[in-house]
């Protein structure tokens, strides 16, 4: 046996003995994860928890006053990528307008949220859940009973109404927060 | 006559016996076959634990019952024969799969008094039935007449025949230190030291056969579903489906109890060199617990080496077959014979 076959056997039996130690090793590792805490949720027991500005199921909220806050604008359908918000806009005696119908197709809402970065309002807003399965795709359109909520969702103090110039009955022209009163621009005093 | 006597007058010493042997072999098969069904379920909680997951969990409590749920679903699968296919070979297969590892278990003694049937070749029928076992797979992947199945066949044939060549060796040393055949001489051979000691190498050698033979991973080059969709069996669905994959799991019952009662001294209590562990108390632990704790415990190495090893590539495990194992098992028998030469030059006659 010259002494080259004899290196090549010695480097082929080391090979084998550290390969199979190697295994051992491996086997032994996977063998301590019974003792390991594991990682799986159980759901529908144990809650998902979702952070605060999670991205899920969308509501039309209220001001402070218990008004709504949705000015039917249509930003919100205009920004939406898959068209999936529809409204009609209608008016009230008083002067504020409000949406005559608000739909959405949550069989198409991607949730990515264009619609509440739009709204001037911040009527429309989306919330932490996604709990939404329904056997019957035709209940995953929303309608406005649906989506309306009581309260004032993120923004607990914002009032539209109060903060822009649109006068409507009770508040005229000049009356909102830190507005000035209207100049008349016909009037020739300074 | 009425037909109760007309029964009772065929009842004698005789076909008492055999009314006995035909009720054991039922049990048997019954147990065998609920056991390696129940398999599934238990692999698929012990993998999940050592992935840190929880696996079925939902049917019944800890999940016990997915396998009827498993079982509900299966049956009412489409049985689907393809067009392509040929049918008599096709339906063949998994008939072949399911009844040849079954047939083996015949041959392993469970208890002293317990086991089907005493043979003089308990062994070589065994090695005889895990190569009619290659026939399934084989007739599985030619008449399914597709190249993943044609591939995953051919691959188990040839892995299958290299594996059984040493598989057959590695047994030669403990059948050279018992004398015999017969497996339940060999599980008394060992009441005073477990063949895994003098045998160690054998031991080893014959495990990894083991894994070879009933496909498991990482020798689950036939069915290696990352490779070939899922091998010979890609075309099955149905009952036919179920019969090679409950016939995976006999062959990991197979083998297991095989192990325990080749190397691990069957029913016997832990001996070592002639030295039995507390023999005054372990005399009243029945020896079915025994059998039953070794074939379970390696049953869950063989799970533990399907969570743990990767599949090697095909050309690795011809070459650790042939170029390691055979002469590691060749080694074994001769030093094993040199052995017995040493201290009983006469021989057994």
């Amino acid at each position: 046996m010259t002494s080259g076959s004899f290196t090549q056997s010695l480097s082929l039996l080391k090979s084998i003995v550290w390969g199979s130690a190697s295994q051992l090793r491996s086997m032994y590792l996977v063998f301590m994860h019974t003792f390991r805490k594991r990682d799986t949720l159980l759901y529908p027991e144990e809650k998902v928890q979702l952070s605060a500005r999670y991205r899920g199921r969308i509501v039309l909220t209220r001001d402070p006053d218990g008004e709504e806050r949705c000015v039917a604008c249509n930003l919100c359908a205009v920004s939406c990528p898959v068209g999936c918000i529809s409204l009609q806009k209608a008016e009230r005696d008083d002067g504020r307008w409000y949406p005559e119908f608000f739909r959405i197709n949550f069989s198409r809402c991607i949730f990515c949220g264009m619609c509440e970065e739009a709204c001037p309002t911040n009527a429309i807003q989306l919330t932490p859940d996604f709990e939404m399965a329904e056997y019957d795709r035709q209940n995953l359109v929303y309608e406005k009973e649906h989506l309306l909520i009581d309260g004032v969702g993120k923004y607990h103090d914002y009032n539209f109404y109060r903060v822009s110039g649109m006068a409507i009955a009770g508040k005229p022209k000049g009356s909102a927060q830190d507005e000035a009163e209207p100049i008349d621009v016909r009037g020739l005093m300074p | 006559m009425s037909p109760a006597t007309y029964l009772t007058s065929f009842i004698n010493a005789d076909t008492f016996l055999i009314l006995v042997g035909v009720f054991k072999a039922i049990v048997v098969l019954l147990v065998t076959l609920l056991f390696a069904g129940f398999l599934s379920f238990i692999e698929r909680r012990v993998l999940a634990l050592w992935q840190d997951r929880y696996g079925p969990n939902r049917v019944g409590p800890f999940g016990i019952f997915q396998l009827v749920a498993d079982i509900i679903k299966l049956l009412f699968k489409e049985d689907w024969t393809p067009p392509f296919a040929d049918k008599l070979t096709f339906w063949l297969a998994p008939v072949i799969a399911m009844s040849a590892l079954l047939i083996s278990f015949a041959i392993v003694p469970i208890t002293p008094t317990w086991g089907v049937k005493d043979m003089h070749i308990g062994i070589l029928f065994f090695l005889a039935m895990a190569g009619i076992s290659v026939y399934a797979v084989l007739f599985a992947g030619w008449s399914s007449n597709n190249k993943y199945s044609l591939l995953g066949g051919m691959r188990s044939a040839a892995q299958t025949v290299s594996y059984e060549v040493f598989m057959g060796i590695s047994l030669m040393g403990v059948v050279a230190l018992t004398g015999s055949f017969n497996l339940r001489e060999i599980v008394d051979a060992q009441q005073y030291g477990w063949f895994v000691f003098p045998q160690f190498i054998g031991f080893l050698t014959f495990f990894i056969a083991g894994v070879a033979v009933a496909h498991r991973t990482p020798f689950d080059l036939p069915e290696a579903e990352s490779e070939l969709a899922a091998g010979y069996h890609t075309e099955y669905s149905g009952m036919k489906w179920v019969m090679f994959f409950i016939s995976e799991y006999v062959g990991l019952v197979l083998v297991s109890a095989l192990t325990a009662t080749l190397f691990f001294g069957g029913w016997h209590p832990p001996a070592a060199f002639g030295l039995q562990l507390f023999p005054t108390i372990m005399a009243y632990i029945p020896p079915i617990f025994w059998f039953i704790t070794k074939t379970c415990f390696f049953i869950i190495v063989f799970i533990l080496l399907r969570g743990a090893l990767p599949r090697p590539r095909y050309d690795q495990v011809m070459a650790a077959g042939w170029k390691v194992c055979l002469p590691l098992t060749l080694f074994n028998l001769l030093i094993t014979g040199f052995w017995i030469l040493m201290h009983d030059p006469v021989g057994g006659g």
